[in-house]
């Protein structure tokens, strides 16, 4: 039974952690190339979950929520690349991070103007709607789906910059953006390109999170925040590290979660174990930051300046 | 020693709106009266409460340019240190003051010496992780309200004085925010400020010539915190109440904002912004109820855009652009 547990537990895990991968795979990517912060990346995740369900209800038809979510992320990525944040690219990280803060409490506003301020119902799609019996255990179809989805978005992710022209320029890019542009590249397009990127792969992760969290306006940022965590534990600007991290937050955060309060009570008495499991529990990830940074403050993957990998 | 640590030209605009905000904020309860008055006086330190936490977090933004994200925790902290022992029947407001100062200072140097291991968007982000921890473990006391927060019975109990009164309020908040400003002023132009900002522009440099710039900067971070507890503890006073929401991480934004507002790296910059943001947060939803009734609570959404221009065009901020000499040919640079 407690190891049934447990396996369910760390696929939930891994499911919550492929999320935090799509998530953190743009960001990292628009930190490592732009030096960009950008505080709006969970708007991005919101707005995709918000075009998503819409586009499922009008159709009916899952992949075309799926597919709404991406190009509209993304073009709504690509626009704010092009028309506000371009200016902020050159100033500090403290001009970046105001004005994504006011961007934040833009889109939430302009949600809830939108859609109202509750929550909207997305459903499982029917054709994911069943469990599936593996080692012994019945797990949802729809969970295995995200995790399937994750992973291939991984392995596409490092097929794109390590296989392909276009990522030899983005690597090119991260370091030596002035060498690329003398040579005929257009600089500013690949910024944009890649801003889209991972603006469509944030949409990717909110339309494949509406139906197991509620969509709802400010749902972004507490994902932003776990976010942030796993780029930082996986070394900024890198994918690799964002996969491992983004892995290792969500087994650990849903591990956490799950038994810490039954650890507690094995160590200390009922009552304080009740009250300290819970306050333990979700400040797992956290210390587990602060360990790794005290260890290795540049994260476990670091990169040598903007370097892309 | 002596009173002012630089001589003050006193014909410089920045003097001139400095001593006029002071003197009106002097003055102004005296001519609130009413109930209309006494919204307005809670208003005003409130604005003060905020303008109190900026002043610290601008100790190190604008002074040791450490990018703080999570600073409303200390101001969570402070209130708590408030709340907490007034459950359990401790109302003296000098043992408040005194838990919420060995609490923040504690756990500032902790949080500092882990998070000053990293610099840049790394240290935005490490500060903003911890007070997301603080504020999650706050939501999970759930013997202290959790989510909801705890109600205070009646404000601190300083013996020497009475808070119960709106108006004694006002005016420890005002003593509070002087206190700081006179403080802030002082530290930045002593051998310790020098280089702290030498620190901001070059570390490596500062380092060379020798300074133990980690231990200058794990200082100022725990000082700016300080001042951040202290407002908690006001604010806890101001509300009767204590909650999660004082350390929510839009609150450290806020702060930042009001900062930048007032003007970067100026001593008096963070009250001006704080008058400023907060009038505009209580002006922007009656503007948007005349205009647009039905989109009455939607004004965040002009908030959001006002801070994102704020971002792109105000380079200094409003007391920042104001000339620090009454010459107007020389550059002078009054901090």
């Amino acid at each position: 039974m407690t190891t049934q547990l447990a396996l369910s537990q760390i696929l939930n895990g891994l499911q919550l952690g492929v999320l935090l991968f799509l998530l953190a795979a743009g960001l990292t990517l628009v930190f490592g190339i732009m030096s960009f912060v950008n505080l709006a990346h969970g708007s991005l995740f919101m707005l995709g979950a918000y075009f998503g369900a819409a586009a499922f209800a009008k159709t009916d038809s899952f992949l075309v929520g799926v597919f709404a979510a991406v190009v509209g992320a993304g073009a709504v990525g690509l626009l704010l690349d092009r028309f506000a944040l371009t200016k902020l690219y050159e100033r500090d990280h403290l001009d970046q991070v105001l004005a994504t803060f006011g961007l934040i409490l833009f889109f939430n506003e302009l949600i809830r103007i939108i859609w109202g301020p509750g929550s909207i119902f997305m459903q499982v799609p029917d054709a994911l709607s069943q469990t599936v019996n593996m080692f012994g255990i019945s797990y949802p179809s729809y969970r295995i789906a995200i995790i399937g989805v994750g992973l291939l978005v991984a392995l596409g992710l490092y097929l794109l910059i390590q296989k392909t022209r276009v990522g030899m320029l983005i690597r090119a890019g991260a370091t030596h953006p002035a060498m690329v542009a003398s040579l005929g590249v257009n600089i500013k397009w690949l910024n944009t390109l890649v801003f889209a990127l991972g603006a469509a792969l944030a949409g990717l992760a909110g339309v494949m999170a509406g139906p197991i969290i509620s969509v709802q306006p400010g749902m972004g940022e507490p994902v932003l925040i776990l976010t942030l965590v796993v780029i930082i534990i996986g070394g900024l600007g890198s994918i690799r590290g964002a996969f491992y991290a983004a892995l290792i937050v969500g087994v650990v955060d849903t591990l956490g979660r799950a038994f810490m309060p039954t650890i507690m009570r094995g160590i200390f008495e009922r009552n304080t174990a009740d009250a300290a499991g819970p306050a333990l529990a979700s400040m797992l990830i956290y210390l587990l930051m602060a360990a790794v940074l005290a260890l290795k403050p540049q994260g476990l993957f670091p990169t040598s300046a903007g370097a892309v990998r | 020693m002596k009173l002012f640590p630089a001589a003050i030209d006193w014909r410089a605009p920045r003097t001139l709106v400095a001593v006029f905000v002071l003197i009106t904020l002097l003055l102004l309860p005296l001519l609130m009266t009413g109930d209309s008055g006494s919204f307005y006086v809670k208003f005003i330190t409130r604005v003060m409460i905020y303008a109190l936490a900026a002043i610290g977090l601008n100790f190190i933004l604008g002074f040791g340019g450490m990018v703080s994200l999570g600073h409303a925790m200390y101001v969570m902290l402070g209130a708590y240190a408030v709340a907490i022992p007034a459950q359990h029947g401790i109302v003296s407001g000098w043992a408040h003051l005194g838990i919420a100062l060995v609490a923040t200072a504690v756990l500032a140097a902790v949080i500092g010496a882990v998070a000053l291991r990293t610099t840049g968007i790394a240290f935005i982000m490490i500060t903003l992780a911890f007070a997301q921890m603080l504020f999650f473990g706050a939501v999970s006391l759930k013997d202290y309200g959790g989510d909801d927060g705890l109600t205070l019975a009646a404000r601190s109990d300083f013996a020497l004085f009475d808070l119960s009164s709106n108006g004694s309020l006002y005016y420890v908040t005002l003593f509070c925010v002087v206190l700081a400003l006179y403080l802030s002023w002082r530290a930045v132009l002593s051998p310790f400020g020098l280089v702290l900002r030498g620190s901001k522009s070059n570390t490596r440099r500062a380092a060379a010539l020798g300074h133990p710039v980690f231990r200058y900067q794990l200082v100022a971070y725990v000082a700016s915190a300080l001042a951040c507890a202290v407002a908690g503890v006001l604010l806890a006073n101001l509300t009767q109440f204590a909650s999660p929401a004082y350390g929510a991480w839009t609150l450290s934004g806020e702060l930042i904002v009001i900062v930048i507002l007032g003007g970067l790296g100026t001593v008096f910059g963070p009250l001006i912004g704080a008058i400023l943001l907060l009038s505009l947060e209580e002006i922007l939803p009656m503007l948007v109820e005349l205009t647009l009734p039905d989109y009455k609570s939607n004004w965040m959404l002009l908030l959001g855009a006002f801070i994102f221009i704020i971002a792109l065009v105000l380079k200094r901020g409003v007391f920042g652009s104001l000339s620090a000499s009454s010459a107007t040919h020389r550059k002078g640079d009054k901090q």
